[in-house]
């Protein structure tokens, strides 16, 4: 089996991914975190990253979450994007800074 | 009891990134039975148990979520009251003509204040179901493709100002409130709402973004089913949010998982019963976690902030 080598620059974890697998599910599939994980199928733009480097093959994501510019400037979600090669990236989505922690999702729910 | 005005839900349309793959997906990992398909490509489905023609449309769309949710209503008569009551109250209504949603009669439909769009209907075609209806047997082959639920049974909407949607179903169409958190005196984090015996028919959280879904809600009959569901899920690699496990709120079993577009919805079983004159179940936020988690006894971190 190849994989690739999935960086975040935020925290520098690295986790190892399949062409075969979404960065999202194979960051999972290891127990990693770091992409907050929503509901990996396109739909709710919780695991918005932007791919700074290497290539990838991407399906259909909503509109709500990824702009024409945002897929055209590599801001993508990781739950429908596969690595081709080598991948470096940064965390966008909207729980990136509350992933995990609830109370401060209450306040703003407020 | 008797049941009149708003009876039960009816129909929800959801919209679909990718329609062929959740024609699939519904068809045959939650096994409802497609009935029909429109000149604008919409698909229709509904449960084995359920007797009328349609109470899930997909709509192939570049965005998941929600486009309308129904109710249906006992009478023309209560549809054309509930319209005027509505007006009267000050929420605009529009006419769907009959027909523009397969075998369904006119919609009555409204916004709520939330960013919903809400609709009351009170014609179906009735096609039954694969029992009949003289001398039926328990169930039948269809009972057991996939997860197959029993019916459409409730969903969850996340927007501004629910107080003023819970108004209108109040006082409006006879809903009553059978459970709610409250953020602080006078103002609550989530809302539940019947028009039946029914833990709950529609349910909110209040949320900053309007129009958003949280989930559409199937029934199953025991937590039996919602465990051989889960096994469903895994083996067809079903995105599952969280569960099996039991709700503090309605003491319903559960679990929340996703379409393959991410809308989430909900294997639910069990629930409490509901009458109007009983007195609303108060949840505080010391205790939110158990409301909606019973075993957890804490929110996951999907819970307030993953919506289509």
């Amino acid at each position: 089996m190849i994989y690739h080598t999935i960086v975040i620059e935020e925290t520098g974890e690295s986790f190892r991914c399949a062409p075969t697998e979404t960065l999202l599910a194979g960051m999972e599939r290891l127990g990693k975190k770091g992409i907050p994980v929503g509901c990996r199928g396109g739909g709710c733009g919780v695991c918005k990253v932007e791919i700074t480097a290497g290539s990838y093959a991407k399906r259909v994501m909503s509109r709500d979450y990824v702009s024409v510019d945002d897929e055209a400037a590599d801001r993508v979600l990781a739950c429908r994007v596969k690595p081709t090669s080598d991948l470096r990236l940064k965390v966008l989505g909207k729980m990136a800074k509350n992933v995990c922690r609830p109370q401060p999702a209450i306040a703003a729910a407020a | 009891m008797a049941m009149t005005g708003v009876l039960r839900p009816g129909h929800a349309q959801m919209r679909v990134l990718d329609l062929d793959e959740s024609v699939d997906f519904y068809s045959n990992v939650l096994g409802l039975i497609e009935t029909g398909r429109d000149a604008q490509g919409r698909v229709y489905f509904k449960t084995w148990e359920e007797r009328d023609h349609n109470s899930v449309i997909l709509r192939q769309a570049d965005k998941a979520g929600i486009d309308f949710f129904a109710f249906k209503v006992d009478s023309d008569a209560t549809l054309a009251k509930l319209e005027k009551d509505l007006n009267a109250y000050g929420v605009a209504t529009q006419r769907i003509p009959a027909g523009e949603l397969l075998e369904t009669g006119e919609r009555v439909r409204f916004t709520l204040p939330t960013g919903h769009d809400i609709e009351l209907y009170s014609q179906k075609t009735c096609i039954g179901n694969d029992m009949g209806e003289l001398n039926p047997e328990a169930w039948c082959a269809s009972a057991e493709k996939g997860i197959a639920p029993i019916r459409l049974d409730h969903c969850l909407l996340y927007g501004p100002d629910i107080e003023k949607a819970q108004a209108i179903f109040q006082d409006v169409l006879g809903f009553f409130l059978v459970e709610h958190i409250e953020l602080e005196p006078g103002q609550d984090l989530a809302i539940w709402l019947s028009c039946s015996t029914k833990a709950h028919d529609i349910a909110f959280v209040r949320h900053p973004e309007p129009g958003k879904l949280h989930h559409v809600s199937f029934l199953l009959e025991t937590w039996e089913q919602v465990l051989r569901a889960a096994d469903l899920m895994s083996m067809n690699r079903v995105s599952i949010d969280i569960g099996p496990t039991r709700h503090g709120v309605t003491r319903g079993t559960t679990i929340y998982a996703f379409d393959p577009n991410g809308n989430r919805f909900e294997t639910f079983c069990g629930g409490n019963y509901a009458y109007p004159d009983q007195k609303p179940t108060k949840w505080t936020m010391d205790e939110v976690g158990a409301a909606v988690f019973y075993h957890d006894r804490k929110l996951n971190d999907r819970f307030l902030t993953v919506v289509t």
